[in-house]
């Protein structure tokens, strides 16, 4: 990203809610922020970077707006036939000039709204991209691989369904607060994830998508220093965006934790994620994006893979599985004990998982990688070929083929 | 979880095309064209197309370096391939409702596939 588009995208949340604040309609505001900042982009690497870049954008995106109003209640007055004719132009009073909102930042509140509850996850990321992170609808069309007709579509779509709900450009009522936040932060860490799982080369735009991810996280932190769980967040997201370098090999295949080369690993993040998340646990509430960065920082932070503390792995995979009920977490809860203790315990932790049919491939495949530990190659071998067949992952299964291959 | 791509893929078979109704076919259109605005509106349709008859089909085979065409499909099967959707969905079993307001489904069958994509996780 250059530093032009950084400085655009700083001034994309900013710019909206000073317009939203003023006039109300999100839906709208948010089309004439993004014709205002692609006005910038075609105007200021010839014109210059005016003096108050922000003040820039919040007039052209409000002289839009203004137009946009305009025709929409010409709109309306036409379908609510001539009886209406002589209402007022309610929505065009121009009054004075919007105020930039200086020192407030209502970024928050933004993001509650682009990750409201009404909203499918799909249409939560696709909004919070635009909204929030200032990214035109093409390129999330083409991170996330669709054409951008569709990627169009979905966000109008969310607008509408914003609007239906009739929520306003208000703070969540306190008692919401904590489910909205813990939304909020789902949506990012699911941001991040698409970036991080992209493999490099096969889906260029995607790796963009964690850096976005770690901005706007740090965005968040900003304004909540002390929530435990945004610093938990962002220091599980640097942990683990750090060993990126490290994790795909030729053609983007997959390299697993254990075999990853870790002086390709980013030192400088995992200090930064370590402190983070040091500072987190001993001073605000436990909560599960801290325990799974503290799970992280003790993987990051083996120099050999065989130094890697695993008995202090179990002890936090014991707390994370209190706070969340999640399928993926016991599986990883398997291989700690594995690790351990040994391939037979790690396996016994498995068993009660054949039932849950929240499970995937993931649940063969750590199966296959235990069974593989504890010798029993034949065994080993027949589960990493079923896992092969069901994951919908290119990399993944080429992995898993390779893993089964290597035991014929 | 984020959304993932499904392929719908329609199957057919000439005698059950022929064995419908013109008030059928008409609502085998109907039932497509809704289908499509809506999955267009929601924002989750990638593609999406009906196949020309199977009696058009060209199959292509290389062998040794040489290249040799035949009419009709390669699989030797009754049923065949008449048109497919690509949408994006939460997870399967929304595809699934997809695909069971189709028509096809209650004349032949619809199959859903998951789509393979290029991330992964390291293990």
């Amino acid at each position: 990203m250059s530093e032009f588009d950084l400085l655009l995208r700083e001034q994309a949340p900013q710019v909206l809610s000073a317009l939203v604040r003023h006039y109300g309609h999100f839906d709208l505001a948010e089309e004439a922020v993004q014709e205002a900042l692609l006005a910038a982009t075609q105007q200021w690497p010839s014109e210059g970077v005016p003096d108050n870049p922000r003040g820039w954008l919040i007039r052209v995106g409000s002289r839009r707006l203004t137009d946009l109003l305009r025709s929409e209640s010409a709109r309306r007055r036409r379908e609510e036939n001539a009886a209406h004719l002589a209402a007022p132009e309610e929505f065009v009073a121009s009054g004075p000039e919007i105020d930039d909102p200086g020192g407030r930042d209502d970024t928050l509140t933004l993001l509650f709204l682009c990750c409201h509850p009404a909203l499918s996850p799909a249409s939560q990321i696709a909004l919070t991209l635009r909204a929030v992170g200032g990214l035109t609808t093409a390129q999330i069309a083409a991170a996330f691989l669709v054409p951008e007709a569709t990627m169009a579509q979905r966000i109008s779509r969310a607008k509408r369904s914003i609007k239906q709900a009739g929520s306003s450009f208000e703070m969540p009522p306190e008692a919401e607060r904590d489910e909205r936040m813990g939304a909020v932060l789902h949506v990012l860490y699911l941001i991040f994830n698409e970036g991080y799982t992209a493999s490099s080369g096969t889906s260029l735009h995607s790796a963009e998508l964690t850096t976005e991810a770690i901005r706007l996280v740090r965005g968040v932190r900003k304004l909540l220093p002390d929530d435990g769980e945004v610093a938990g967040l962002l220091a599980l997201m640097l942990l683990t965006d750090a060993r990126r370098p490290a994790r795909t090999g030729a053609e983007g295949s997959l390299i697993p934790l254990a075999e990853q080369d870790r002086s390709k690993w980013n030192k400088a993040t995992i200090v930064e994620g370590e402190a983070l998340v040091t500072d987190a646990l001993s001073r605000s509430q436990l909560g599960p994006y801290q325990v799974q960065a503290a799970i992280a920082a003790v993987h990051d932070t083996a120099e050999h893979a065989d130094d890697t503390d695993w008995r202090q792995i179990v002890a936090l995979y014991d707390v994370l599985e209190q706070l969340v009920d999640n399928p993926m977490v016991k599986l990883n809860h398997a291989v700690a004990v594995a690790m351990a203790v040994g391939p037979k315990e790690g396996l016994a932790v498995l068993e009660p998982l054949e039932a849950d049919d929240r499970m995937n491939h993931r649940l063969e495949a750590v199966r296959a990688h235990l069974l593989e530990m504890s010798g029993d190659t034949a065994a080993a071998r027949e589960s990493y070929l079923l896992a092969a067949r069901r994951t919908t992952s290119v990399p993944e299964r080429n992995y898993l083929q390779s893993k089964a291959d290597r035991l014929a | 979880m984020v959304p993932v791509k499904y392929m719908l893929l329609i199957y057919s078979n000439p005698e059950s095309w022929a064995s419908l109704s013109a008030e059928q076919r008409e609502g085998l259109t109907t039932a497509h064209e809704t289908l499509a605005r809506e999955l267009t509106e929601q924002g989750l349709l990638v593609s999406a197309a009906g196949l020309a008859d199977p009696i058009t089909t060209r199959t292509v085979q290389v062998r040794d370096d040489t290249t040799t065409t035949t009419d009709g499909p390669y699989a030797e099967a009754k049923e065949h391939l008449a048109g497919f959707y690509l949408v994006e969905c939460d997870d399967i079993d929304q595809a699934i409702g997809y695909a069971a307001r189709m028509p096809d489904a209650e004349y032949v069958a619809v199959e859903v596939r998951p789509v393979m994509d290029a991330s992964g996780l390291e293990m």
